[in-house]
């Protein structure tokens, strides 16, 4: 698939040139070059990145929407082109339906907040599927307490998949909403997100897709995809943190009401009355993380001008390098063999837990996620308190893989 | 792999894999669960009491090896004592592997100074310090499970 805004000619990954950009792969752990694998919880950020925050602290730092004088329309004019470079980074029609946010967890909430509890009642279904991120479970349970809605769950496989027919027997008329992640952040699945999105629409149910990790590794359309909602994160995709995204189709966000209350949402308040602010403003009161997203404009400009058939390639690679050299391992068993995986690789090791992995790992100067990577419930599902996870980044390498193993037969030595 | 060695000693690596007083114990006059949630630790300490002191002691459940060897290394080392004795073993614990003042003091300490190298590994003393902040709660009647969190 193209990406909407592939200006990139096609020409390949150059790894070296691309881990030039990220001045901290540099550095040193426990006097090893840093093995960066753990890109799922949050990626590195390249100094382009780095620098437009900086630039933006030096040289124009104001508040936005609300001075005449030069520094605050430089500043507000940066921010607006960020806006609009996410608009065209996930294809959404208008930048008034591109709502900065924190990041996935506060777009979850802002939409179980102003759309899904407005909208139910007690004995109307939210359904969600078996390896969601905590952000994507907690935010219904809460509507679900306050107005006597039912949480349903679609079940995973053996293998970590969502089925088709299994979620498409779950959609009935009292279904009222579908929250989904595109990728799982335990396992790496790459759900069947377009036809899960066209079941939910055939129906009439409104959809909110958690983009987190999908972002960073396939191309997103939003139009094409149809989602009423996309949510994702900026630091998990090259950018800072503090700053993410709420997509939302206008026909739904402009009746919505607030999500929380304050300057910048408004258009005038007085005691008696309050006029609300236009899309997207109303859903952003107060002063935003300016310089988080001025720094993530600059990310989407990175992620552009990479050659995305070759990222997915490269991403690709690396998952099927390490998912083959750690089932040629001994006592390792791979958590998570959906046929279709993005950036993650899970994994446990018979008789040493993970947590001593991870400790041995980082004295090889290998970071990877060890614990349950905020998805509880996906590790009942496979009967383990927690996995290893190694997520792959455009700047990984098939030589950080070797080490991977390398550093696996030390904590076996170890572990004797 | 020195490091390592500091962390991951024979004494730890030993009691991780054959773990002592590990198993239910059915006439127990107490119990309570300690669980960590950042790694999933998670261990059942049970006592009972004769007066005041520790008759019998034990532990079930399942994490990483420090967490692991530092609860059976404390029922090891509790039994027979009495509750005043076992808090102050818990405070020297505390103590030792936070890195707070047992320097050049290890003799002391007798099998619990094999986790001195967890002071260098910040992340890993919640691992450490669960059974014994279990035993804590146990000893003072708390009936809510322990979370280190
Ligand atoms: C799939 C998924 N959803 C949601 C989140 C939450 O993102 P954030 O912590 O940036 O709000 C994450 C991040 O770990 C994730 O991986």
């Amino acid at each position: 698939m193209k990406h909407p805004m592939a200006a990139a000619a096609r020409e390949g990954l150059h790894v070296n040139k691309i881990r030039a950009d990220f001045p901290i792969l540099a550095r040193t752990v426990h006097g090893k070059t840093l093995a960066y694998l753990d890109n799922a919880a949050t990626s590195q950020k390249p100094s382009s990145v780095i620098s437009a925050i900086e630039t933006f602290y030096t040289t124009m730092n104001s508040n936005i929407h609300r001075g005449v004088h030069s520094l605050s329309e430089e500043a507000t004019g940066a921010y607006e082109k960020s806006r609009d470079l996410v608009r065209r980074f996930i294809g959404a029609e208008s930048t008034r339906e591109i709502i900065f946010v924190r990041g996935t967890t506060e777009a979850i909430n802002l939409v179980a907040s102003s759309f899904v509890q407005p909208s139910v009642k007690a004995g109307d279904e939210i359904l969600i599927t078996g390896l969601e991120h905590h952000s994507n479970i907690v935010p219904w349970q809460l509507v679900c307490g306050r107005t006597g809605a039912v949480l349903r769950v679609v079940p995973i496989t053996d293998e970590g998949e969502v089925l088709l027919e299994e979620f498409a027997s779950r959609l009935t008329p009292k279904t009222k909403f579908v929250a989904v992640a595109h990728v799982s952040n335990a396992l790496g699945t790459v759900n069947p997100i377009q036809a899960m999105v066209t079941l939910a629409r055939e129906r009439g149910i409104p959809v909110l897709v958690d983009g987190a990790q999908a972002v960073p590794h396939l191309p997103v359309n939003v139009r094409e995809l149809g989602a009423d909602f996309y949510a994702f994160s900026g630091h998990k995709m090259y950018g800072p943190t503090g700053v993410g995204v709420l997509y939302g189709r206008e026909e739904l966000l402009s009746t919505m009401t607030p999500y929380q209350g304050g300057g910048d949402m408004i258009k005038s308040v007085s005691f008696e009355k309050t006029v609300y602010n236009d899309l997207p403003h109303r859903f952003e009161a107060g002063t935003p993380n300016i310089g988080g997203v001025i720094g993530l404009g600059e990310a989407i400009r990175y992620l552009s001008s990479l050659d995305w058939r070759a990222v997915e390639e490269h991403e690709a690679d690396l998952v099927a390098y390490c998912t083959t050299m750690l089932s040629a391992m001994p006592g390792v068993r791979i958590i998570g063999t959906a046929r279709e995986k993005a950036g993650v690789v899970s994994f446990v090791v018979e008789g040493i837990h993970p947590h001593d992995i991870g400790t041995i790992l980082d004295q090889e100067g290998i970071a990877v996620r060890t614990g349950h990577h905020c998805a509880q419930p996906v590790m009942e599902r496979f009967g383990i308190p927690a996995t290893v996870r190694a997520s792959f980044a455009v700047y990984n390498t098939r030589e950080e893989v070797d080490r991977l193993g390398k550093g696996l037969r030390k904590v076996k030595e170890v572990f004797g | 792999m020195s490091d390592l060695r500091s962390l991951y000693q024979e004494v730890i690596l030993d009691h991780n894999k054959n773990p002592r007083n590990f198993r239910v114990m059915e006439d127990a006059d107490r119990s309570l669960e300690g669980y960590n949630p950042l790694c999933g630790d998670r261990y059942v300490i049970y006592v009972r009491m004769d007066g005041d002191t520790i008759e019998d002691v034990s532990f079930t459940g399942s994490g990483c090896a420090i967490s692991k060897a530092s609860a059976s290394v404390m029922s090891a080392l509790v039994k027979k004592k009495t509750k005043e004795e076992a808090l102050r073993l818990f405070s020297q614990f505390h103590d030792l592997v936070t890195g707070h003042g047992v320097g050049g003091n290890e003799e002391g300490l007798g099998k619990m100074a094999v986790f001195a190298g967890v002071s260098e590994f910040p992340a890993r003393v919640k691992c450490a310090s669960l059974a014994w902040h279990t035993l804590k709660a146990v000893l003072e009647r708390q009936t809510t499970a322990v979370s280190t969190e």
